[in-house]
């Protein structure tokens, strides 16, 4: 229990399996939001490079990239860099009375091996953080870096860093596409009682860049999707975890689809069509299906790992299969994070994060 | 079998006909193992809360990033950080509070590693309760403070030392005043591959392993060696009775091994069944002076507690806990001891031959040639205590020579006494008189041993109290010196610190800033005071040794001075010089005394330290007033200028509670002095017991021949009354010595610093009375006993028939 | 003087009740007189001789030395008539072993205010214990030591010696010599003897003798 002490902590966020059990939702996020925190509104107007850095008065943010690669070697990787942000309250000060907490997650994955790395950070005092300009989000030697221009979107160019025990990357991103905004214009829904978040991404990367792993570099080149969100209260009680794709279809147009689970059977799914040119078209509850196909026994438990996906209304139906079904995330609070290949009416690759699997 | 266990059952059943002689023997051995293990088990929970102290953060496990200069900017931590390197701050300090000194543990939960985890801050509402400012404390500590004092939630934690407070770092960068300080950095035990070297990025940080013994515990060991040291001698005094009481049975029943081996009960068997008894015996008595021990431990725990925390800031658990350690430590003793004091009496009757006469000679009686062998013994051990003392170096030498010494002298006894009562013989007339000198000096074998034990009891108390009033005295004529000022006052941050100058300036004589700087003086954790150049200094300070014009150079920034207690560990004088933070090599020019701190010290002018060291905070100041208007001026801080009671102490309360702090320091040695004693004059008690059995046929011709019975008894009074005078003054000298080697050498090596000797003759009179009270309670009851024999007993002496 | 001993009663608790040893002696010793008192073990002959010395009491009867009444004494009286009429020597253990044979000799007398030291080396070269005054009783033989114990009862010139089996722990040879001895020196000092022996060989030896039977004295 002890090396568990910080985790709940931090817990507050995300990805507690603890609270499952009960009638709350995933990870304390359906908690009733009180103390003050700000609630997302719809038809929020985005101010940037402002609103790329941090919202210290919502209680939950993250910066969340996952990759698609390919190494020179052939074969295919993963990597996923994610900074998250958890308010004890809905203030910030530059020292070490400041009531938000940060944690680092990363990941990368192998047809055959999956690699986590994972950090906390006091806020305050510097160890973690972001800054807007130039855009910068870090914790500890990890970080994301702008490198765009000064006249282009500070997340359209960035550099990439994170480092474990055992590996390490080194990635330059390149957007050749603009901010897709999610739900109503980066208004989220999700649920029908209607908890939401603001969220909007920047699916349209080439990578390039290196992998350190315990054999040796690699060099790897391939795409990559990064999510922004924020909220104070995006769970539902009864929803008990979630399924979220993003889908590189080789049509160039991208699909962002999840599902939220629902201890009362009533799932709860949205989705966004993303066309090749960044023309985005949210999806209502019920387009975006998925039926498990195959289930994996990973880390003690049933993860389906391999999926059929469909969204009638735009032709799609294909099957998803794990580039390594064991991406478990083995971090205070566990998931299921990794590349996916896509088969069927269309083909491509994506990447799949699984919560709340007992 | 049936052999052992018939013989067995023969020679226990003499214990119940003589019900007495078991309770002594029992008795006798239950005491010295109760005090043994009460002493034991004291050490032993101190030791237990230093560990717990040392592990409260995993510096048990842990290694640690340190600089040399003491507490280092957060700046460093978060640059290692960015690095890669996963490392965690701590902030530790010390504040005072009435109920005393306190120590602060400031943690950042969120990157701290697993083993420094003491609290479970798992629930999300305790970590956010941590964060937002929750602290925690040992039980007790929690209870005192919660009746005010200190300004935050307090919550109790049994896993944290009794004088300990965790909370936040930002929290605890607050409540010590070091904002953005951090004193170490703990490193988790697996790093990332591929990191900067730490010496790239924090060259000033030193790289420790873990402390698996705190700074605290080989600070207070000469503490529980002195304890120890008073335990075995306790003890040895303990196995003086058991000694006289194996002794004596084994004497009375001569007639029944006797008997026994005549009847085809082999000597083997027949030791054995004694070995077995012995075994029996202490297996009994140890359990019972477990029990006894614990208690007495109990009794005196808050009391060492008391003083290891006021001695040493060492924090000690004042509730006892039975460790299995302890137990068998305590049975252990009690069998060694038992078969120490049976050794002699079954070596004898290992070669008793089989129809030895079976009448008791005089018991113990020593021939001459064993008095030379023990003379000449006590002269060898006195030798080596004295070439211990000249080429020995350390505290367990002081111990060794202390303990050489007491033994030698206790076993030259005997023949000092056996002179003075040569001597005292010549001065006899009549024939009583002289029978009577005669006789005592024939006495002394018997009663040596226990002599010899009042001997040692006497001698540690002249010597521990000659000890104490020379530290008393000493020590308040020292307070008066060094605490000249009338108020001391703290701020509680750098503005209020700036205001609180302002508003003083009108109001009092003069403003002396005492600001600090904790700092690692020759590798142990000490403190640099700044402090102004102005009378108060020049005209009190107590100096021990000092260079000409030593204020000027202080004053002027070029020479610093130290504590005696530095001076003497590292054997800095005037003339050498001292590393301080900042790599300042600073020349020494005075040695001052610095009772009751552990820890080194050094003194440097105002203006030097605030040149080298200007982020030091400026909280503390002493203020010189008119001591008539120094309880107004306090009242005035609270009313107008609005500090809190608890930043300000006038000097007769800081006396006050000095004194406090060292009177308690000594309640334990005193307290064993006073056990020790009782424990001698058991010791003559059952010796005199045993000799009484056996003075009969050395009285009886005396009483045919005309001397009544009371007459005899009163010798036999007067006889425990001289002897008891005699010990008394011959442990006079001992005792003595015994101080100034506790003043000499001990003090110098347990606590760093040399007292000067003061003699109380008026406490040796009373010491003096007090052993001849002793002697004469003991003697009254053999005495009595004798008077009121029957004239068939004594006439039976005369007959066959025995 | 005479030792003299009217009708002398003391009894003695015992398992099957109590045991009249002594039903009213009648017995007188004068000066110059040796007397041995023969009986059976238990017949109270040793307890007669005690109370003849003031060291136990009679339950009844009276015994006076000259115009000296003992049985009416206090303890303290009867303690000093002791030191100073009486001399008296024991089976063993009479002398006080933390003083030399000289000393043991010479306490008596020394205690009796009749301290002599001419006769006190005189008895010491009669009784043959020249060169043995520095020793201890311990160091001594046990024909010496009661040698010791009669110079002792001897040196304080008392009217009566009492005596109780004083050679009982000696062989023939030592007890006949030191026997002789006490006889002799009783004789020279003309002081009253009464010695308890069950030796009839010894009791030959003395003026007369004197049976104790049933708790009386036998003619």
């Amino acid at each position: 229990m002890k090396d568990r002490t910080v985790a709940v902590a931090a817990a507050l966020a995300w990805f507690s399996m603890a609270d499952l059990g009960s009638a709350q939702g995933f990870a304390g996020l359906g908690e009733t939001v009180e103390d003050g925190f700000t609630q997302p509104v719809p038809n929020p107007e985005f101010s940037f490079p402002a609103d790329h850095g941090a919202h210290p008065s919502y209680r939950i943010e993250w910066w969340y990239l996952t990759s698609n690669l390919t190494g020179s070697d052939g074969k295919d990787y993963g990597i996923q860099w994610t900074l998250f942000r958890s308010a004890l309250a809905p203030t910030q000060t530059d020292d070490w009375s400041s009531p938000q907490i940060w944690m680092g997650h990363a990941g990368l994955t192998t047809p055959d091996q999956h690699f986590v790395s994972e950090t906390l950070a006091r806020d305050g005092v510097g160890q973690a953080g972001v800054t807007t300009e130039p855009f910068l989000a870090f914790i500890d030697d990890w970080e994301m870096r702008s490198t765009a221009s000064q006249d282009a979107d500070a997340l359209s160019a960035l550099t990439l860093t994170a480092r474990g025990e055992d590996f390490s990357y080194a990635l330059e991103l390149q957007a050749d596409g603009p901010l897709v905004f999610q739900g109503d214009r980066g208004y989220s829904i999700k649920s029908e009682s209607g908890q939401a978040s603001y969220y909007y991404s920047q699916p349209f990367y080439t990578v390039s860049g290196t992998l350190t792993l315990p054999d040796g570099d690699v060099e790897v080149t391939g795409s990559a999707w990064l999510d922004r969100e924020w909220s104070s209260q995006p769970l539902e009680d009864d929803q008990t975890g979630w399924d979220w794709f993003s889908l590189h279809l080789d049509t160039d147009e991208r699909v962002m689809g999840f599902r939220l689970r629902s201890a009362t059977g009533n799932d709860f799914t949205a989705a966004t069509w993303i066309a090749p040119g960044g023309l985005a078209t949210a999806l209502p509850n019920g387009a975006f299906q998925i039926t498990p196909l195959t289930t994996t026994e990973v880390a003690g438990r049933g993860v389906p790992t391999a999926w059929r996906v469909q969204i009638p209304s735009r032709g799609l139906d294909i099957q998803t299969t794990a580039l390594n079904p064991r991406s478990w995330m083995e971090t205070l609070f566990p998931y299921w994070e990794g590349p996916i290949r896509l088969s069927g009416s269309h083909t491509g690759r994506g990447y799949l994060e699984m919560t709340g699997y007992e | 079998m049936s052999v052992f266990l018939t013989s067995l059952v023969a020679l226990l059943s003499f214990w119940r006909r003589h019900p007495g002689q078991f309770l002594t023997l029992l008795g006798g051995l239950t005491l010295a193992t109760a005090l043994w293990s009460g002493v034991q088990a004291i050490n032993a929970e101190a030791r237990a809360s230093y560990a717990e102290a040392a592990s409260a953060l995993g510096q048990d496990e842990l290694d640690r990033l340190i600089s040399p200069d003491g507490p280092f900017a957060e700046d460093i931590y978060i640059a290692l950080r960015r690095a890669g390197w996963a490392v965690s701050p701590v902030l530790e300090g010390t504040i005072t509070r009435d109920s005393g000194v306190i120590r602060v543990l400031g943690i950042d939960p969120i990157t701290a590693p697993p083993a420094a985890q003491t609290i479970d801050l798992s629930a999300t509402e305790d970590l956010r309760a941590f964060l937002s400012g929750r602290v925690y404390g040992a039980p007790e500590l929690v209870a005192t403070l919660s009746e005010g004092g200190f300004d935050a939630p307090l919550t109790a934690s049994a896993n944290l030392a009794s004088n300990t407070l965790l909370m936040d770092i930002g929290l605890a960068q607050q409540v010590l005043d070091q904002r953005g300080l951090i004193s170490h950095l703990l490193l988790w035990p697996s790093q990332h591959k591929g990191l900067p070297p730490i010496a790239e990025i924090a060259p000033m940080l030193d790289r420790v392993g873990p402390d698996t013994r705190s700074d605290v515990a080989s600070l207070t060991n000469s503490f529980h060696l002195n304890l120890t040291a008073f335990g075995l001698l306790s003890f040895a005094v303990g196995l003086f009775i058991v000694h006289s009481a194996i002794g004596l049975a084994f004497e009375q029943r001569r007639t029944l091994f006797r008997t026994l081996r005549a009847l085809g009960v082999s000597a083997r068997v027949l030791v054995g069944l004694l070995v077995a008894e012995t075994l029996l015996f202490a297996l009994l008595a140890g359990v019972l002076g477990m029990i006894a021990g614990f208690f007495i431990a109990a009794l005196l725990l808050p009391d060492v507690a008391a003083t290891l925390q006021g001695l040493y800031g060492a924090a000690v658990d004042d509730t006892l806990t039975l460790r299995p350690s302890w137990w068998i430590g305590g049975l252990a003793i009690a069998i060694l001891g038992a078969a120490a004091a049976a050794a002699q009496s079954l070596w004898r009757l290992w070669r008793l031959p089989i129809l030895a006469p079976a009448q008791p000679r005089a018991w113990a009686r020593a021939s001459e040639a064993a008095l030379r062998r023990q003379t000449a013994l006590a002269f060898a051990l006195i030798i080596a205590a004295v070439s211990v003392g000249f080429l020995g170096d350390g505290l367990l030498s002081g111990f060794a020579m202390l303990g050489f010494g007491l033994v030698g002298a206790a076993l030259l006894l005997p023949v000092v006494l056996s002179a003075l009562l040569r001597l005292g013989a010549r001065f006899a007339s009549g024939p009583v008189s002289e029978w009577f000198w005669a006789d005592t000096r024939q006495q002394l074998p018997g009663l040596s041993l226990a002599l010899m034990a009042l001997l040692l009891a006497l001698a540690a108390n002249i010597g521990v109290s000659t000890m104490v009033g020379s530290f008393r005295l000493t020590f308040t004529g020292w307070l008066d010196q060094r605490l000249a000022s009338e108020v001391y006052v703290t701020a509680r941050s750098e503005a209020e610190a700036e205001a609180l100058r302002e508003w003083l300036e009108p109001r009092v004589d003069a403003i002396l800033p005492i600001w600090n700087l904790e700092a690692r003086l020759a590798g142990q954790p000490g403190e640099v005071y700044g402090v102004a150049d102005h009378p108060t200094y020049r005209d009190n300070w107590p100096l021990l040794t000092a260079a000409p014009d030593v204020w000027d150079r202080v004053a002027a920034g070029t020479g610093v001075l130290i504590n005696e207690q530095l001076s003497r560990r590292e054997g800095l004088f005037p003339g050498d010089t001292i590393r301080l933070p900042r790599q300042w090599d600073a020349p020494i020019v005075g040695v001052y005394s610095d009772y009751g701190n552990p820890e080194p010290q050094a003194m440097v002018g105002l203006s030097a330290f605030q040149a080298r060291y200007p982020e030091t905070p400026r909280l503390r100041y002493a203020l010189r007033i008119d001591p008539r208007l120094a309880s107004g001026l306090m009242e005035e801080l609270q009313t107008d200028f609005g500090l809190p009671a608890d930043t300000m102490i006038d000097q007769a309360s800081i006396k006050s509670i000095s004194l406090q702090i060292f009177e308690r320091t000594f309640t334990v040695t005193g307290a064993l002095n006073v056990l020790t004693l009782s424990v001698a004059a058991i010791a003559i008690l059952t010796s005199l017991l045993t000799l009484a059995r056996m003075r009969l046929p050395q009285l009886a011709p005396l009483w045919a021949l005309g001397l009544t019975r009371k007459r005899l008894a009163w010798f036999e009074v007067l006889r425990a009354a001289l002897l008891g005078a005699l010990t008394a003054l011959a442990a006079l000298p001992v005792g003595l010595l015994l101080a100034w080697a506790l003043l000499a050498v001990i003090n110098v090596d347990a606590f760093g610093w040399r007292l000067p000797m003061h003699v109380f003759p008026a406490d040796w009179l009373v010491l003096g009375l007090l052993a001849i009270l002793a002697a004469l309670v003991a003697a009254a009851w053999p005495a009595r006993w004798l008077s009121t024999r029957a004239p068939s007993d004594l006439l039976r002496i005369f007959a066959n028939e025995r | 003087m005479t030792l003299k001993l009217t009708g002398i009663r003391k009894t003695f608790r015992s398992s099957e009740g109590p045991v009249e040893v002594l039903r009213g002696v009648e017995l007188a010793v004068a000066a110059g007189e040796s007397v041995a008192l023969t009986g059976e073990s238990g017949s109270g002959k040793s307890t007669l001789l005690h109370i003849a010395g003031g060291l136990e009491l009679a339950e009844a009867g009276e015994v006076t030395l000259g115009n000296m009444t003992l049985t009416g004494m206090n303890d303290a009286t009867r303690a000093a008539a002791r030191r100073e009429h009486f001399g008296i020597v024991f089976q063993q253990f009479n002398l006080i072993p933390s003083l030399n044979v000289a000393d043991n000799v010479a306490f008596q007398s020394r205690l009796s205010g009749r301290y002599d030291p001419a006769l006190c080396q005189s008895l010491v070269e009669k009784l043959g214990l020249n060169g043995l005054e520095a020793r201890f009783p311990e160091q001594l033989s046990g024909g010496q030591q009661q040698r010791v114990a009669i110079g002792r009862a001897l040196a304080g010139k008392p009217q009566v010696v009492l005596a109780d089996e004083p050679t009982g722990n000696l062989d023939e040879d030592t007890s006949d010599i030191v026997l002789d001895l006490m006889r002799i020196l009783v004789e020279d000092a003309g002081a009253a003897l009464l010695m308890v022996t069950h030796s009839g060989r010894l009791a030959a030896k003395l003026d007369r003798t004197v049976h104790l039977s049933h708790g009386l004295i036998a003619a």
